[in-house]
C-alpha cells in the first residue's frame, strides 16, 4: 500500500510540472480534464500525510527538496546557460540561517530568512562575478562553496570552538507541509517569469548577450536578479531540511555534491520543459534511496555508470528522448535542425 | 624569521609544487586542446598512486621503475577514454560549447565509477610504504630524500614533456590542435588521434604525479577530487591552454600553500579558494594568458 502512495506523490509532482507549461502553452485541449485532475492532484499532495504513514512523507519530502533544487537552479542556468554550481553554498547558507535562527523563530519565519539571506548573498556574489562566462563561471561558483565551508570550518574550530551544531527538531508532516509550500510557490514563480518579458530576457541573454544588450535589455540586472531568485528556493529548502537533519556542520551543509546533483537532474530530465528537470530530479533522488538502501557499497558505482550512459545516449534529457519518439510515432517528417 | 625558516617553506613549496605543476600540466592539456575539463582528473593521480603502491608492497618493485610501467598503461586508459566516450560525445553535440558540457558530466560519471571501483578493490583506508626516506641537510632545513627525488623527476618529467610539444612533429600538431582544431584538420593533421593522445598525456601526467606522490605521502581512494580542483586553480592560474604558464602556477601555488601552513595549517586550502577567486576577478586570463 505505501509503493501505491509513493508511485501517487510521484506522479503528482510530476504532473505539477506538466501543468506548468500546460498553462503556458498557446492553445490549451480540453480545459475541463486537466483543470479537474489538477485540482485532484493538488489535494492528494495536500493530503498526503493523512494516509499515508511512516516513510512514505518522509522519501516524498526528501524528492519534493530535489525537485526544488534542480527547478530552481533550471530557472536561472536553463535559458541563461551560466552553468552555476552555487547551489550548495545558497542551500548551506539555508541550513546555518536554520541553525542559528531555529531555536528562538518560528518555521515559516526562519525559513523565509534563509531564502532572504541566500537572496542577498547570491545577489553579491552575482554582482561580482557574472562577467564572468562559460566554464570560468561553473569554475567559480564551485570555488565559492569550497571557500565557504573551509571558512566556516575554521570559524568553528577557532572561534567558537566547536565542531557542527544542532537544529531544532519539528515532526516530518509539518516540514512535508513547508516543503510543499516551497513547491508551489516555485511552480507558480517559474509559471509567471515564463509568461513574463523577463522570461524571454533570460532566453535571449542565453542565446546571444550582446545583442540582448542592444535591443535594451538590462543585462546585469536580469541576470543578477534571476540568479538571486533562484538562489532563494535553495536557501529556503535547506533551512526546512536542516530540521529533519538536526545535526550540521559545515561538511554536511555546503557537500559539493549538492552543487553537481541539480545539474544533473536537470540535465538528465531535459531542460527544455519545465517537468524535465522535475522528472529528472525524481528518477535520481527515488534511485539514490533505493541504491543506497540496497546497495550501499555500490551505489555511488551505479550512479556513475547511469550517469555517462545517460549523457552517451540521451543528450537532451528524457523529455528530449520522449518527444523524439512522439514524433516518430506520429509519423511528422522533420530535417534535423 | 630566520633563513632556515624561507628555505623550509621555499623548498618545501617548490616539493609539493611540483607535483601540482604536473598535475596542472596534464589537466591544461585536457581542457586546452582535448576542450574536456576532466573532473575525473584527480582520478588518475589516485591510479598511479595505488598501482605504484601495489607493486612495491606485492612485488617489491621499485617507485622509480613503476615510474615507465604505470605510467603507459594509465595512458592507454585515456587514449582509450577519448576514442570511446569522448569521441562520441563530440559526435553528437550541436556545438563545442555543448560539448564542454556534456563532457564536464560525463566526467563526472568518470570520477564516481573510477573512485568506488578503487574503494571496492583497495577499501577507502589510507594506505603507504616507505621508500628512500632518508633526511637529506639542505643549509640547516631538513628534507626527506624521496620529497627531493620527487621534484627532480617531476622538473624533468615537465621539461621533457615541454621540449617533446616544442622540438617534435607530433607536439606540433598537438599545438596546431589547440589554437584551431578545424585548420589543422585542414593542414594533415589526424584530429581524432592528436585530441585522444593529448588526452592520454594528460592521463599519462596525472598518473606520473600519482607515482611520485605515493612515495611521499599516504594515499587514500577518494583523494582525487581535491587535486583536481588544485589542478584547475593551478591552470587558471598559470593561463588556460599554456603549459609553461601551469608548470610555473604549480610551483607558485605550492610555495604559497607551504607559507600559509608555516602560520596555519588550517586554513591552507581555503587560500587556495581565496586566491583563486581574487585572481579570477582581477585577471582571468591568468600569469601566462594571452
Amino acid at each position: 500500500m505505501q509503493q501505491f502512495f509513493i508511485i501517487i506523490g510521484i506522479l503528482s509532482l510530476v504532473y505539477s510540472g506538466w501543468f506548468i507549461e500546460w498553462l503556458l502553452a498557446k492553445e490549451r485541449k480540453s480545459i475541463l480534464i486537466t483543470s479537474g485532475i489538477s485540482l485532484l492532484v493538488l489535494a492528494l499532495l495536500a493530503t498526503l500525510p493523512l494516509y499515508a504513514s511512516g516513510y512514505t512523507p518522509i522519501l516524498i519530502t526528501n524528492l519534493t527538496m530535489y525537485i526544488i533544487l534542480s527547478v530552481s537552479w533550471t530557472l536561472f542556468s536553463g535559458p541563461t546557460g551560466y552553468m552555476s554550481l552555487a547551489t550548495a553554498a545558497f542551500f548551506g547558507v539555508g541550513i546555518y540561517t536554520a541553525a542559528f535562527l531555529g531555536e528562538t523563530l518560528p518555521l515559516p519565519v526562519f525559513i523565509l530568512a534563509g531564502g532572504v539571506i541566500s537572496f542577498i548573498v547570491a545577489l553579491l556574489v552575482g554582482a561580482l562575478t557574472l562577467r564572468l562566462r562559460g566554464i570560468y563561471f561553473a569554475i567559480f561558483t564551485f570555488v565559492l562553496v569550497m571557500l565557504i565551508a573551509h571558512l566556516l570550518m575554521f570559524w568553528e574550530l577557532h572561534v567558537t570552538g566547536t565542531r557542527g551544531r544542532f537544529v531544532v527538531v519539528i515532526d516530518y508532516n509539518t516540514i512535508y507541509y513547508a516543503m510543499f509550500a516551497i513547491f508551489v510557490v516555485l511552480m507558480l514563480t517559474a509559471y509567471f517569469i515564463k509568461r513574463s518579458k523577463y522570461g524571454l530576457a533570460l532566453q535571449s541573454i542565453g542565446q546571444y548577450e550582446e545583442a540582448a544588450a542592444h535591443m535594451g535589455i538590462n543585462v546585469t540586472l536580469v541576470k543578477v536578479t534571476f540568479f538571486a531568485v533562484s538562489a532563494f528556493f535553495a536557501g529556503a529548502t535547506g533551512a526546512t531540511i536542516a530540521t529533519r537533519w538536526t545535526y550540521i556542520d559545515p561538511g554536511i551543509a555546503f557537500n559539493p555534491l549538492l552543487s553537481f546533483l541539480p545539474v544533473l537532474m536537470a540535465i538528465f530530465g531535459g531542460m527544455g520543459q519545465l517537468y524535465g528537470p522535475v522528472i529528472g530530479a525524481v528518477i535520481f533522488a527515488y534511485l539514490q534511496e533505493e541504491l543506497i538502501t540496497r546497495f550501499s557499497e555500490l551505489y555511488m558505482l551505479i550512479f556513475g555508470i547511469i550517469l555517462v550512459i545517460a549523457i552517451l545516449y540521451m543528450p537532451n534529457g528524457l523529455v528530449g528522448l520522449i518527444q523524439k519518439w512522439r514524433k516518430a510515432s506520429s509519423g511528422e517528417q522533420h530535417a534535423d535542425t | 624569521m630566520n633563513l632556515v625558516t624561507i628555505l623550509d617553506i621555499g623548498i618545501g613549496g617548490l616539493l609539493m609544487g611540483g607535483i601540482y605543476a604536473l598535475i596542472a600540466m596534464g589537466l591544461s592539456l585536457q581542457y586546452g586542446v582535448a576542450r574536456v575539463l576532466n573532473v575525473a582528473h584527480g582520478e588518475f593521480i589516485m591510479l598511479g598512486a595505488f598501482g605504484t603502491w601495489a607493486l612495491y608492497t606485492t612485488f617489491g618493485i621499485s617507485p622509480l621503475i613503476s615510474l615507465v610501467i604505470v605510467g603507459p598503461l594509465i595512458f592507454i586508459l585515456g587514449f582509450l577514454l577519448h576514442r570511446t566516450l569522448f569521441r562520441s560525445l563530440l559526435k553528437s553535440s550541436p556545438s563545442l560549447d555543448a560539448f564542454e558540457g556534456s563532457s564536464l558530466l560525463a566526467t563526472f560519471g568518470l570520477l564516481y565509477i573510477i573512485q568506488n571501483l578503487a574503494i571496492v578493490i583497495w577499501t577507502s583506508s589510507p594506505r603507504g610504504y616507505s621508500y628512500l626516506a632518508t633526511p637529506v641537510d639542505l643549509w640547516g632545513a631538513v628534507f626527506a630524500a624521496n620529497r627531493l627525488a620527487t621534484l627532480g623527476f617531476a622538473v624533468a618529467i615537465g621539461l621533457a614533456f615541454y621540449l617533446f610539444l616544442v622540438r617534435t612533429r607530433m607536439g606540433k600538431a598537438i599545438r596546431a590542435a589547440a589554437q584551431d582544431p578545424a585548420t589543422a584538420g585542414l593542414m594533415g593533421v589526424n584530429i581524432n588521434q592528436v585530441l585522444a593522445l593529448c588526452f592520454g598525456f594528460g592521463a599519462l601526467l596525472a598518473g606520473l604525479a600519482g607515482v611520485l606522490y605515493s612515495m611521499c605521502f599516504s594515499i587514500q581512494a577518494t583523494m582525487g577530487l581535491g587535486y583536481t580542483i588544485i589542478a584547475i586553480i593551478v591552470v587558471v592560474l598559470g593561463g588556460l591552454g599554456s603549459i609553461p604558464g601551469s608548470f610555473i602556477g604549480g610551483l607558485v601555488l605550492g610555495i604559497i600553500g607551504e607559507t600559509v601552513k608555516h602560520f596555519e595549517p588550517s586554513l591552507y586550502l581555503a587560500a587556495y579558494y581565496f586566491i583563486f577567486i581574487v585572481l579570477l576577478m582581477v585577471r582571468p586570463k591568468g600569469i601566462m594568458g594571452k
